[in-house]
């Protein structure tokens, strides 16, 4: 049964999870480009910001209806857990919805429908809202988790069972700072590799060569920057906090059986957990001990000091971490890259680099994705770190077949969802920036808009 | 504090239930719309840009619920399992149906969602109403766990409050169209919020002598202020009556008032209550033996009550921006 309910969890949050990539990346560029147009009158960022608004709602759609089950997978799924810390990681959950998800919602719908009812400015603030909406989204759900990673806030009463003492600790549990900061360059990352790899399309198609060119130098610049800071600092010092408070994960994650002063990092390596060694690796010496406690002669835990029952799926761990870290650097040499040819003024003729760049697309969010695998892979046996194992927490009265026939149905009908999600999207992709709004619901918003605009400056 | 979680859940599940409770309704009608002048196309654009915000009120209503008290929402979820699912399933095929339907000027496909969209809202709308009927009902719950099977939750009393849930939201999303379109459409929607309005109120008098034979009622003697529900839903009624054919915004008032005091009764009928055993009153879940902890109640009860108060003022701003009759039918982005 804890088999079955993890697997489910992971299958349904994986593929949720795909979609707040992409709107919070794509969120954060929309209102960066709507900005652009008011402050500078420009058009041009007017027709993007539209043109990737277009994108984005189709991805959010599939972002809010994958969403809704994970809210109530907490109940089904995991009724033990619920019960025992619904009064404490349960303290972020209706704060995400109050908060956010109303401010998402009801500003998208007046972002998207609101043109010639409302203001300029008063539009560009409701595309700030949604942004706004899905960056604290983010930010109470990665707080929710942070209170598994590491239980703050609370003290145990005499039947063992946790009570809140602070509401503000577990608000501002230190483990999400980094960690929200993290995921959120992630997505953003994410949104700036999606920017690149469509406008790469066009320019390799010669199509749409103004806009393409326009919105790959905003993307490559963007993902330049995102890409360094996500190495450093927010991945830097979210992994010192995994190092202080989470040491056996850590060692998973590096592959690291021996404790040891001064310990290498491992860029390669397969982990042998029977023989306690990493078969074939490549070190480089001390570094580990450097960024896990900033000294190159610290000493870093190793597995072996655990007992077995206190690992986490240590190859797992370790290649979702490294395959995160791997592509982490790709990403830094590829826009490192676009920037150098930006500079000489030969990325838009660049064809191998745009290759590159369209072909890109998929990586960041595997590594997003194997991100967050190797920080909830690694905290098992837990579910609530140190407190609850994982195989405690789950429901006691549901069946496992019942759980298996339920991921089944989620399988197809996310496939379908997946489906329709790519032709909906090629769609757009395809109609191309020009096209404008398509249909005449919109259509006859925007004359409305046009006319309001001709009355006030009559 | 645990009686004033008990009615803000209640009224947070009434607001869910009076705000997609119209788009559901439009759903569950859906499909008897007729096709010349686009009346589906207006039905949807009356809906578009609200329902996604209307949904978020059983999102939050259900994060409350964990909070305060986690020991329902776990044995709730985890003890209809399939049921729960079948509901997602149901959510996630109605809110694609909506936006995606758009997408294409295509016939076979706006078909296909319009079909899925009518479907689903229909279930949802009495699905919904089965899951009420089954908390008035009480479950059989032993030792913190649900003795039940699937079919249980069919049984005929919660397929009856299903029922009248079905004909409510549908006579309520009825009086959204109403006032939110012209004719050809309104001159349908007028028609059928009559008929949904007569079998409302039959659906409602059968639950009510049924609640009361079946000795589902709850203690409305030592609490005199319940009576204001029943007053209400009856105020509801009567003035749906008064409304008669032309006062459209009257009769989605009527509705409103009628869904208020019907599930307030609800609320009422299982106070204090909250998983009502039908195994022994020492089974059931109540607002004092699965609440959290005095300290989180209240945090979470500051901490919400701040932004929903926000939340109300920008959401009424939002629906002021979009009044007005439909101009456009479609819905798309």
């Amino acid at each position: 049964m804890v088999f079955a309910a993890r697997i489910q969890f992971a299958f349904t949050v994986m593929f949720h999870y795909l979609f707040p990539i992409l709107t919070m990346g794509l969120g954060f560029f929309i209102a960066l480009m709507s900005t652009l147009h008011l402050t500078t009158g420009d058009r041009r960022w007017d027709e993007a910001a539209r043109f990737w608004a277009r994108i984005f709602a189709i991805g959010f759609v599939v972002g809010v209806v994958t969403g809704i089950p994970l809210e109530f997978e907490f109940g089904s799924n995991w009724a033990a857990f619920s019960a025992y810390g619904g009064s404490l990681f349960g303290q972020l959950l209706p704060m995400e919805g109050v908060y956010a998800f109303f401010l998402e919602s009801g500003f998208l719908g007046l972002f998207l429908f609101g043109r010639g009812r409302v203001g300029k400015w008063l539009h560009w603030a409701a595309g700030l809202g949604v942004g706004v909406g899905s960056l604290l989204s983010g930010y109470f759900i990665t707080a929710a988790n942070a209170w598994m990673q590491h239980p703050v806030g609370y003290r145990l009463d005499a039947h063992g069972q946790p009570q809140l003492v602070s509401f503000w600790a577990v608000l501002f549990n230190p483990f999400a700072g980094w960690q929200y900061a993290h995921v959120v360059n992630g997505a953003l990352l994410a949104g700036a590799f999606v920017m690149a790899a469509i406008a790469a399309f066009y320019l390799l198609s010669r199509r749409h060569q103004e806009f393409a060119q326009n919105t790959l130098r905003l993307a490559v610049v963007a993902g330049c920057i995102l890409s360094l800071t996500q190495l450093f600092p927010t991945g830097d010092l979210e992994g010192r906090h995994v190092a202080g408070w989470q040491p056996a994960k850590l060692a998973a994650m590096e592959g690291l059986y021996q404790t040891r002063a001064g310990a290498p990092l491992a860029v390669m390596g397969m982990p042998n957990s029977r023989n306690q060694t990493l078969l074939d690796p490549v070190y480089v010496p001390r570094i580990l001990s450097f960024l896990a406690y900033g000294s190159f002669r610290a000493q870093v835990v190793g597995l072996a000091a655990y007992p077995r029952d206190l690992w986490p799926p240590v190859a797992l761990t370790y290649y979702a971490y490294h395959i995160m870290v791997g592509l982490g650097t790709i990403f830094v040499v590829i826009m490192l890259a676009g920037a150098f040819l930006l500079w000489r003024r030969r990325l838009y003729r660049s064809r191998w680099f745009l290759w590159v760049l369209m072909l890109a697309l998929p990586f960041p969010f595997i590594a997003n994705e194997a991100g967050w695998m190797a920080t909830e892979v690694g905290r098992q046996p837990w579910l609530v770190y140190g407190l609850l194992r994982t195989a405690q927490g789950v429901s006691p009265n549901v069946a496992a077949g019942e759980t298996i026939f339920t991921l089944l149905g989620f399988m197809g009908i996310y496939a379908v969802l997946a489906l329709l999600y790519l032709f909906l999207t090629a769609r757009v992709i395809g109609a191309g920036p020009e096209s404008g709004t398509h249909g005449g619901a919109a259509g006859g918003d925007e004359a409305s808009h046009a006319a309001a605009i001709g009355e006030k400056s009559a | 504090m645990n009686q004033l979680w008990f009615w803000w859940l209640a009224g947070m599940f009434a607001v869910y239930a009076l705000l997609d409770g119209y788009d559901l309704g439009v759903g569950a009608i859906y499909l008897w719309l007729p096709r010349e002048g686009d009346s589906r196309g207006f039905a949807l654009a009356a809906i578009g840009p609200v329902w996604n915000g209307n949904e978020v009120w059983l999102i939050a209503a259900g994060g409350l619920l964990v909070v305060s008290f986690p020991r329902v929402y776990a044995l709730g979820f985890s003890g209809f399992y399939l049921a729960l699912m079948l509901v997602l399933w149901f959510l996630i095929l109605r809110g694609v149906a909506i936006e995606f339907r758009g997408q294409l000027a295509q016939p076979l496909w706006s078909d296909f969602w319009d079909a899925g969209f009518g479907v689903a809202s229909l279930a949802l709308a009495l699905l919904l109403g089965v899951a009420l009927g089954n908390l008035v009902r009480g479950l059989p719950i032993a030792g913190g766990s649900f003795q039940g099977s699937f079919a249980l939750l069919l049984n005929p009393y919660a397929l009856l409050v299903g029922l009248l849930s079905l004909a409510l939201l549908a006579w309520h999303g009825a009086n959204y169209l109403r006032f939110k379109t012209d004719p050809p459409l309104q001159t349908r929607a007028r028609e059928y919020s009559r008929r949904l309005y007569l079998a409302t109120l039959f659906l409602a008098v059968v639950v009510t002598i049924y609640t009361y034979i079946a000795g589902y009622i709850g203690d409305f003697g030592s609490h005199p202020l319940f009576w204001i529900f029943p007053l209400v839903t009856l105020a509801g009624l009567a003035l749906a009556a008064a409304a008669g054919r032309r006062r459209d915004l009257a009769a989605f008032y009527a509705s409103m008032l009628v869904i208020a005091g019907l599930l307030g009764s609800a609320a009422a009928t299982v106070f204090p209550n909250l998983l009502r055993s039908t195994l022994g009153s020492g089974d059931s879940l109540t607002i004092y033996n699965a609440a959290s902890s005095p300290l989180a109640l209240k945090a979470a009860f500051i901490a919400n009550a701040i932004g929903l108060l926000a939340v109300i003022a920008y959401t009424y701003y939002i629906h002021r921006i979009f009044r007005g009759k439909v101009q456009t039918p479609g819905y798309h982005v």
